[in-house]
């Protein structure tokens, strides 16, 4: 404090007021122990002698001020002590007044977030046990030891810290969005106020960390001592700022809002130590109250000769002056209700995430309350971290008394006691009173979220995990701990694995070409009970962020999203589906030939752009929905049929199945030494000990972090090897066609293939894509291929089964019984109208080959197709 | 007095309790919620509850330790919060000494579906008079009252000596006046019942619910576990929420809903304060009610006599399937069937009967499920008709305002019985409730899990419940295991052999007989030898080698499952080779019976 424009009597008018009013038998003041607040405007003011006895010896003083209890008076203009430094001095900062010249009468906004009702009734250091007090006044006297009650803060320190922590706090790795735009190897948050001296908006948002890495101390006290060390904060900003910045104006007060505590904790290990610490933690907003407007200061006016005055409201409590200051009527002031001040509170209810949970519980809520400018920052349905104070609540000990007075156990809050109340609730209701929010989500819809959902791993996890990475044979230790329970199908887990690590994320929207599908789409068709739907729920299990849902209840809503009307604010919300909750994750779609095509058609833009447009009830947006799609597809005839190729066996359109990187058919092998593993697997997975099992595979856990680490962490880009290999192979890929007249590989085939060879690099924890990459993507790509698209009239690998959903000889002999058929009518001669039965029979007779129905047909279409004939009903007739 | 300055006390306390309760005597000797009226029971006495957690509130904090003040005398006494709702007079709320302590209250409802046998049995093996007392004694009496009963109890005579009694007795002074009014007047419980939804899984459900206060290791519970839980019981009506003490709404931290939800009246949900819980693993009272392992002498007289008695079974579900003895075999096996393990997401055990071909004629199913009830422990016959399909509610779903899980009707305690009775349904709509109560029942079946729905996600509950869906076709649920009931009744008998089978008397020693039977057989270990391992595995590649489509992996699973019934049912605790081809020969059996309908009716699968 470089300047004190106190004047001592103030200070001690000050805090006379209370006992000299009638109020001071009333609710409001019964002797405290726990006035921490008080004792800081004397830390404040040091070297200042503090001794309670002047403030008592000082009965004069007392006169000027409201008779009637006005603790904090200087939103008066009349009021002489509009700058009194007591008003800083009181770290519940619950003060109005502006202390220095330079601040310029900038009104302080109350922080009700701090507990607005811990302030301090003057009163109480008086009827401090003098013990106490004597010793805090005397140590401070001995050598600046001064401290707030009941903490070790020292209010000059601290504040002097944090001054210096702003002035040089400088972070050149920052990452933080907020930071974006700053010049990092400046001082960070001078910066900021910088900033706030453009925009105005007088919030500075603190990470804790930042703190802690500067001065441990500070930030142990900030964790231990928020109510306190934040007001003091909020002192040593403004005074910074408005020395830096001495012209600006703001609508109140710079506030300190510290987020990021490190003690970011789980909701289900709270527990009575945190209480008044400051703590964040993370969930998901369930409910919001309406706005709820809570009376800071009462107003009151005299009936008699219009006299008004103030009261702070206390605890919840207006103490009603009894008696007019100005005519000494009894009983004549009324409350003003427009005329009161009020200030905004919200409760807000948030769940733990389901992510923490512990199985087979059920998630724990938590009251939070926002108070000003937090109230509605959050809705329903938001993932939040909430930095707060957890404060507790006497139970109702006195039916009359407002529910929310905080109250630390080590600090309890005075209280009078009704004699007639026999017993009460021992019960404390406990809530949070926000700080800062930060939603977790909130960049979803714009740009990556990595850093959100960044799982923190312990050191020796890491080690083990690249121990792990190390190994040779990593790869198939990986696909092997995958759904133990389903037996061999070695090259599909292969497959999921690649696709649980997913292909790199590469960003060409700069030359116009947008974003590259980084995830893998993998469908597998086969018959029906050969696991498809156990492995797809195992799936679903192991990955944070997947969904579930089957083709038969699932509409097109479902899966993407829809607005609704909310009942109550009338206002519109957009729900969201499984691909979108999905984002990120995968979206395991049981039952895929179930599904209508109208719902299928949605899958389409999410399985190339990755995105889904929504254009409904006035909302246009475009949602991301990043999600690797797992499906499993029956065949229509219940059985699979090989000598049908896998468009027909499962009728979904090809434009579909084009976009699946990998099409995996699951069908039972038949031979003896597989039977002979299968009976063994399958008796041992009935009867061995579950330790036996676990023995034999990794962990989920592990494979679940192994997952997480490497999709966080490793982003592999291509070698040069590897992009020549990728070259390679796909010409190899296109000539295997060009020799029958068919082209057998497309540009997406490319995209699956360097996307794979991608993933394969994560599973290795390699930054560099190699060529053994390419290699496991071709075999696999291949596999997959082998299986799918088989053309089963030629028994070739022909790609434009999936493409086009035929295969080229399928064409070929498409278009040779339309020219036969031509050439049949053509040779009938001018017969304008022939029996379709008729023709068939004649095309059947002339034709070598056997000619079926649906040949036929595609024929006659083919032809109608070129304007030549047309058909109705059982006639053929020719046009032109 | 220093109750709360050492805690030392404390666990000894919950110590000797636990020691105590093990002991067969002391337990029968403690009254039950479940069938003592509760206003016969005395307040902050001893009690047990045999219950399901229905619900996890909130973690709660409350004045572990506190201080009260006499104002006459000024003096201060420390006192203990333990295991009680509300404090003595004169709480000092500025005491240095207080500590605050954290629990966890659950929601806990009677075992859902409980059948009335398992209900008579055990409230005749309760012990009455001296822990029960009549509701209209005189106030004056009521301290003698305190410790005739409680020195009935042998532990609450220890108690003293440990000094904690002092705290028991004195919390008869501050809440005797509260309690008095809640136990005058106990026809106000009808009442107010019908206007206070308890949350019962099953509609129709009676007996009261409970909220459990755990004061320690709460994180081993789960939801949907059957516990015995023996605690302290607590009637006291500040605790109820009243529309009285309505507080100013914009106020008060929760909703009126929440509120309700949360403090219901005292006089219809007591509060349990927990000293000791006892997860059940069956709650059939003919059973020891700890593990088998404890009990050699008694599992070996019963092992002696399975064979026989499931002999007898089988002859009378044979006669109740209309003389079916393949299905009956198929009944039996699927009535001692559950999830043993879970292998990822594979859920070991599980055994799906589908009766299919019932006779729809005199409502036969709704008999068969009578038959059943009167057999397993707890049971739940759920009629699929169109309408229950598309209005009930079988999915818990949480309700954020009052911020508690609904349940619903697949709340199901473990190895409860679910019959579904699928000849009820109509063709018709089902809207989306339908939709997702089919799924959810499919999901059930093939997963044994539940997804609750918390609005904004799910969570997935695993589950233990025994499905047998009685149908005319197939069923469109999934099912491990179909059986076509072959009748040989003659259609235009039915009528008359049905009533029959109805009036059939079991003498109750018979149906106890059939009842130990059942619960023993699953409680039993299983293992297989490596020989047998070997056999089984070349008897499947035999199999397959003379055709393939004949066993797929998924025959085999069954197969297997099969084997492990069978023993069981036979009393053997490992595998045999000749079960082994009597679980083949019933499979195949009924695997024929299905080929020859399918050629009679071609459209069925």
């Amino acid at each position: 404090m470089s300047s004190p424009t106190s004047t001592p009597g103030g200070r001690k008018r000050d805090r006379n007021t209370n006992p000299s009013t009638p109020s001071s038998d009333g609710p409001t003041s019964p002797p405290s122990q726990r006035r921490r607040g008080q004792d800081s405007s004397t830390g404040d003011l040091m070297p200042m002698p503090t001794s309670p006895a002047t403030d008592m010896l000082s009965p004069a003083a007392a006169q000027d001020t409201s008779l009637f209890s006005s603790p904090r008076p200087s939103v008066l203009p009349n009021e002489v002590d509009m700058s009194s430094p007591l008003m800083y001095g009181t770290p519940s900062s619950r003060v109005e007044g502006t202390p220095r010249s330079s601040v310029r009468g900038t009104p302080a906004r109350q922080r009700a977030d701090l507990g607005s009702v811990r302030k301090a009734p003057q009163v109480d250091l008086q009827s401090e046990p003098a013990g106490a007090d004597g010793a805090v006044a005397s140590e401070s006297n001995a050598g600046q030891r001064l401290v707030i009650w009941g903490t070790d803060v020292n209010v000059g320190t601290c504040k002097e810290k944090f001054q210096r922590f702003l002035q040089r706090f400088i972070d050149p790795t920052s990452t933080e969005d907020e930071n974006a735009g700053l010049d990092l190897n400046e001082p960070l948050y001078m910066q900021k106020l910088e900033e706030i001296s453009v925009v105005g908006d007088p919030v500075l948002n603190v990470n804790c960390l930042h703190v802690q890495s500067f001065d441990a101390e500070l930030y142990r006290q900030l964790i231990c001592y928020p109510q306190e060390v934040i007001p003091t904060f909020d002192m040593a900003v403004n005074e910074l700022f408005f020395e830096r910045f001495p012209d600006s104006i703001l609508e109140y007060q710079i506030q300190v809002r510290p987020y990021n505590a490190l003690k970011t904790r789980n909701m289900r290990s709270l527990n009575p130590e945190d209480i008044d610490q400051l703590i964040t933690i993370s969930g998901m907003v369930i409910r919001t109250s309406q706005l709820i407007p809570e009376m800071q200061e009462a107003f009151f006016q005299c009936h008699v000769c219009a006299y008004s005055t103030r009261v702070e409201v206390d605890r919840g409590r207006i103490a009603e002056p009894a008696v007019c200051r100005h005519c000494n009527t009894t009983h004549s002031l009324a409350l003003v209700h427009n005329r009161s001040a009020f200030s905004d509170k919200q409760m807000v209810k948030i769940q733990e995430s389901p992510e923490d949970m512990p199985a087979g519980q059920t998630p724990h809520t938590t009251v939070v309350y926002a108070h000003n400018d937090l109230v509605d920052k959050v809705q329903p349905g938001d993932r939040v971290n909430i930095t707060g104070t957890l404060s507790q609540h006497v139970p109702g000990v006195h039916p009359n008394r407002p529910p929310h007075i905080p109250t630390g156990i080590y600090r309890a809050v005075p209280m009078r006691v009704n004699p007639r109340q026999s017993n009460v609730k021992s019960v404390y209701k406990t809530h949070i009173d926000a700080i800062h929010f930060r939603k977790t989500d909130e960049k979803r819809l714009h740009g990556l979220d990595e850093d959100a959902e960044q799982k923190l791993f312990t050191e020796d996890r890491v080690q083990t995990l690249k121990e792990l990475a190390a190994k040779p044979d990593v790869y198939e230790r990986l696909s092997s701990a995958l759904a133990p329970s389903i037996y061999e199908h070695e090259d599909i887990k292969k497959g999921i694995l690649l696709q649980l690590f997913g292909g790199t994320r590469k960003d060409f929207s700069q030359t116009g070409r947008g974003h590259f599908r980084a995830e893998v789409n993998i469908l597998l068709c086969g018959d029906p009970g050969t696991s498809k739907s156990q492995l797809l729920q195992y799936v679903y299990n192991l990955v944070p962020r997947g969904q579930y849902t089957s083709g038969k209840g699932s509409s097109a809503v479902g899966l993407t999203a829809y607005v609704m009307k909310d009942p109550e604010t009338r206002q519109l919300v957009l729900q969201t589906g499984a691909l979108v909750l999905s984002d990120n994750g995968i979206c395991c779609i049981d039952e895929f030939d179930k599904m209508s095509d109208n719902t299928r058609s949605v899958l389409h833009e999410v399985m190339e752009q990755q995105t889904l447009s929504i254009a409904k009830a006035g909302i246009i947006c475009q949602l991301n929905a990043r999600t690797a799609v797992l499906a499993a597809a029956n065949p229509v005839e219940s059985q699979w049929n090989p000598k049908k190729t896998t468009i027909e066996n499962i009728q979904l359109p090809h434009t579909l199945l084009s976009r699946f990187d990998l099409i995996f058919l699951m069908l039972d092998p038949q031979d003896e030494a597989y039977d002979r593993r299968l009976a063994h697997h399958l008796v041992s997975l009935y009867y061995q000990s579950e330790e036996q099992m676990e023995e034999e595979f990794l962990d989920m856990a592990v494979l679940r972090d192994y997952i997480a680490y490497a999709r966080t962490y490793i982003n592999p880009r291509l070698s040069e090897e590897a992009s020549q290999a990728l070259i390679e192979a796909y010409v190899d890929m296109r000539k295997i066609g060009s020799g029958r007249g068919m082209v057998s590989a497309y540009p997406r085939q490319l995209e699956s293939l360097i996307r794979l060879a991608e993933a394969h690099a994560k599973v290795r924890f390699s930054e560099k894509v190699e060529t053994i990459d390419v290699e496991e993507a071709k075999r696999l790509h291949r596999e997959a291929l082998k299986q799918s698209a088989t053309d089963p009239r030629t028994g070739f690998v022909d790609i434009s089964i999936l493409t086009t959903g035929m295969s080229a000889t399928a064409r070929k002999r498409k278009e040779e019984v339309a020219q036969a058929l031509k050439k049949l009518i053509q040779s009938k001669g001018k017969t304008p109208a022939m029996k379709y039965q008729q023709l068939l029979e004649d095309l059947r007779g002339q034709s070598e080959t056997a000619i079926t129905r649906e040949l036929f047909d595609e024929a006659l279409r083919a032809l109608a197709d070129e304007d030549y004939l047309t058909v109705t009903g059982k006639t053929v007739r020719l046009l032109a | 007095n220093n109750n709360g300055a050492d805690s030392g006390w404390e666990a000894k306390a919950v110590e000797f309790f636990k020691d105590h309760l093990k002991e067969k005597e002391a337990r029968t000797l403690v009254p039950s919620l479940n069938d003592v009226p509760l206003h016969y029971l005395k307040p902050n006495s001893l009690v047990k509850f045999r219950c399901l957690i229905q619900d996890m509130f909130d973690p709660e904090f409350y004045m572990g330790v506190y201080e009260t003040v006499d104002p006459r005398l000024k003096a201060k006494v420390l006192r203990c919060g333990k295991y009680r709702d509300v404090t003595e007079c004169g709480v000092d709320f500025n005491s240095r000494n207080t500590v605050t302590a954290e629990r966890q209250t659950f929601y806990c409802v009677p075992v859902p579906g409980e059948n009335t046998w398992v209900k008579d049995i055990s409230s005749q093996a309760r012990v009455v008079p001296s822990t029960s007392y009549a509701p209209s004694r005189q106030k004056r009496s009521y301290e003698e009252d305190d410790d005739m009963d409680d020195m009935d109890t042998q532990p609450q005579k220890q108690r003293e000596t440990h000094g904690g009694s002092q705290t028991h007795s004195e919390q008869h002074h501050g809440n005797g006046d509260c309690k008095r009014q809640e136990t005058e007047a106990p026809s106000n419980q009808t009442a107010s019942a019908s206007h206070l939804d308890l949350n019962f899984p099953l509609p129709g459900e009676k007996g009261p619910s409970c909220l459990v206060k755990v004061y320690q290791d709460w994180d081993g519970f789960k939801l949907n576990d059957v516990l015995e839980v023996f605690g302290i019981l607590s009637v006291n009506h500040t605790t109820s929420y009243s529309s009285s003490s309505l507080l100013d709404p914009a106020d008060s931290m929760e909703t009126a809903e929440e509120q309700r939800v949360h403090c219901p009246p005292a006089s219809l949900v007591p509060r349990l304060h927990m000293l000791y819980a006892k997860p059940l693993p069956h709650n059939n009272p003919l059973l020891p009610p700890t593990g088998l392992e404890d009990n050699s002498a008694f599992l070996s007289s019963t092992l002696s006599e399975m064979a026989s008695v499931r002999a007898e079974l089988l002859a009378y579900f044979t006669h109740v399937l209309l003389g079916d003895a393949l299905a009956a075999e198929y009944l039996i096996l699927h009535l001692i069937s559950t999830v043993y393990a879970r292998r990822d997401v594979l859920p070991l055990g599980k055994f799906t009967l589908n009766l299919s071909g019932c006779p729809t004629a005199a409502s036969y199913t709704e008999r068969l499920y009578q038959i059943i009830q009167q057999l397993v422990p707890s049971s739940f016959y759920l009629p699929m008709s169109l309408q229950n399909m598309n209005q009930m509610r079988l999915v818990p779903k949480k309700d954020y305002v009052a911020n508690r899980l609904v349940s619903g009707a697949l709340q199901l305690a473990r190895n409860t019985s679910l019959f579904l009775d699928e000849t009820q349904l109509e063709q018709g709509q089902l809207d989306t409730t339908g939709v997702r109560n089919v799924t959810a029942l499919g999901n059930l079946i093939s997963w044994q899990k539940v997804d609750y729905d918390f609005n904004y996600h799910q969570m997935e509950f695993p589950c233990n419940i025994n499905v047998v869906i009685a149908s005319e076709g197939r069923s469109l649920l999934p099912s491990d295991c179909q059986i076509r009931l072959q009748s040989q009744v003659a259609p235009a008998h039915m009528d008359e052999y049905l009533s029959a089978v109805h009036m059939h008397p079991q003498a109750s020693s018979q149906l106890n007989k059939f009842r130990m039977y059942l619960s023993v057989a699953r409680q039993l270990d299983y293992s297989i030898s490596d020989e047998v391992t070997k056999s089984v595995e070349d008897d499947f590649v035999d199999m397959r080698k003379d055709d393939p489509q004949s066993v797929s992996a998924e025959d085999f699973h069954r197969l297997l499952v099969v084997a492990r019934l069978l023993s069981l049912s036979l009393g053997q605790t490992s595998l045999s080779t000749d079960t082994w081809s009597r679980a083949k020969h019933l499979d195949m059996l009924r695997t024929s019976r299905m080929e020859q309908h399918k050629c009679v009716n071609g459209n069925e699968p």
